[in-house]
């Protein structure tokens, strides 16, 4: 690629000299559009690497923090290489549909995973629940909020954070646990939706909201010292449960050996430590 | 100081910029030259689409791009040639997109510059026998300098602030269309919040240097 590049450049060089000396104006004209030809094939041939054993993984943003994790260990283990593509899980599916070149999916939930299987954009038969995620109420105040979530009843508080209960599956599980113990009413004026979970701790976090419904998990990747705070983990048969679901996009033997890696007993390790159950 | 994944961000954002300056550049001169000399009566419908980029959304154009680039649309079309059904999620996917979302921003400056300038020293050019081309390098681009480097400039910076567009054309695969907009979006998601402050002064000196250069220059041009 790159000596043809120069060929070019000679060429070019050499042909266009003797018409300088009639006409300068385009031959400075030739001369600039071939420079700036080269130079954006230059920039193309440089951003298009082929790499073999590449595995392209779509994951959900809320499970980046233990994805950084497995993906060393995978690499240890196989060498084989994840190229990781954090995004909400909505706007992946959407990707996929379109023909994003995405290997495996890692979902924040099991419907989307369950739809490409229908519609044949899976391979059939390699859906399966990697993580299970838990619901927390969390404030950044020590001591504000108690073990049993009595809070929710008794307290005074302005504001509580959720994620949008529309499109993020924590925020619609801290909508149904609020449904399912009478409180919506008393506190949907106090809500502060966020745009997904990661936001919901942000203004949790920040003071904007007293207090807030996040994952688990957000608390557990953390080694944060002011992440503390106080925390009720909820009980898992208090609300939907939610099952984050993987699935195969394409047959590809390193991206099977990922999925395998990915139920092995070392990967589970590495999910519990991050704040996940497992089925 | 800056991670390897954060620095791969930076660099490929720095080539989609100057890669999509240089296209807009062949682009929009000839364009931006019509639109000045025009008295056609669709100019006005020309001069609108143009300008879309700067009112709507960029996650409409991203999301309109996604799906025309895509299986259903030129993607699909052009499949048996480039052997996948979507031109999205790859770096010449990401290219067609900035140059739509910073035409008007090329454009612009151009179709003012070569207004301001006016019909006369083309014709006077024209009168010592210089051919239009010779007369359009050696004449009006001279006399335009001012208005193509506020071109360049504003095209290049505003690519690299380039996101809605991006967030859904880009698929976010690093090191081939996870730029440096995404890259903070991502490390404030995860509350890496280190991360996301040494990328984000990056793009912040970048874009004041540019600026700068803009308005230097402007004003020079004006004395």
């Amino acid at each position: 690629m790159g000596c043809s590049v120069i060929t070019t450049i000679g060429n070019s060089g050499s042909q266009t000299r003797v018409m300088h000396e009639s006409n300068p104006f385009p031959y400075r004209l030739m001369q600039r559009c071939h420079a700036l030809l080269v130079l954006l094939l230059t920039l193309l041939s440089v951003s298009i690497p082929a790499l073999a054993e590449d595995v392209r993984v779509a994951v959900a943003s809320n499970f980046s923090a233990p994805m950084q994790v497995l993906s060393q260990a995978f690499e240890n283990e196989t060498r084989n290489h994840l190229i990781v593509s954090y995004g909400a899980t909505g706007k992946l599916y959407t990707q996929i549909q379109q023909g994003a070149p995405f290997d495996v999916f890692l979902a924040a939930n099991d419907s989307y995973p369950r739809m490409l299987e229908k519609n044949a954009m899976a391979v059939a038969g390699s859906r399966f629940t990697y993580a299970i995620g838990r619901l927390a109420l969390w404030s950044a105040k020590p001591g504000y909020v108690d073990d049993k979530g009595q809070i929710l009843r008794t307290g005074t508080f302005k504001h509580i954070a959720l994620a949008d209960p529309e499109v993020a599956p924590y925020g619609s599980a801290a909508k149904e646990y609020l449904r399912a113990h009478g409180l919506m009413r008393k506190l949907t004026p106090r809500f502060l939706i966020a745009e997904n979970t990661a936001q919901a701790y942000q203004f949790a976090e920040t003071g904007r909201a007293e207090l807030g419904f996040v994952a688990l998990s957000q608390l557990a990747s953390s080694s944060d010292a002011n992440r503390a705070g106080s925390t009720y983990i909820l009980p898992l048969e208090s609300y939907p449960r939610l099952k984050q679901q993987a699935i195969l996009l394409r047959p590809k033997d390193a991206a099977a050996a990922w999925l395998a890696f990915l139920q092995s007993d070392n990967a589970r390790n590495i999910i519990l430590q991050h704040g996940y159950l497992l089925p | 100081m800056i991670e390897a994944a954060d620095a791969s961000a930076l660099w490929l954002t720095l080539q989609l910029a100057l890669a999509s300056t240089v296209i807009l550049l062949l682009l929009g001169t000839p364009l931006a030259w019509w639109l000045a000399n025009s008295r056609a009566r669709f100019r006005p419908l020309i001069e609108a689409v143009i300008a879309l980029p700067l009112v709507l959304p960029p996650t409409v154009l991203g999301f309109y791009l996604l799906i025309s680039l895509g299986p259903d649309g030129l993607g699909g079309l052009l499949s048996a040639w480039t052997g996948r059904n979507t031109l999205a999620f790859s770096f010449g996917g990401l290219l067609i997109g900035s140059v739509v979302y910073s035409l008007p921003f090329v454009v612009q400056p151009l179709q003012s510059g070569f207004a301001l300038l006016g019909r006369a020293p083309m014709e006077a050019a024209a009168t010592l026998r210089a051919s239009p081309l010779d007369a359009f390098v050696s004449v009006a681009i001279p006399q335009t300098k001012p208005a193509f480097i506020s071109a360049v400039t504003l095209g290049f910076a505003h690519t690299l602030g380039e996101f809605g567009v991006v967030l859904m054309l880009g698929g976010n695969i690093p090191g081939h269309t996870k730029v440096a907009s995404i890259a903070v979006y991502e490390h404030v998601e995860a509350l890496r919040y280190g991360n996301a402050h040494v990328l984000s002064a990056m793009l912040l000196l970048i874009s004041f240097a540019l600026l700068c250069v803009v308005y230097t220059t402007q004003r020079r041009a004006g004395h």
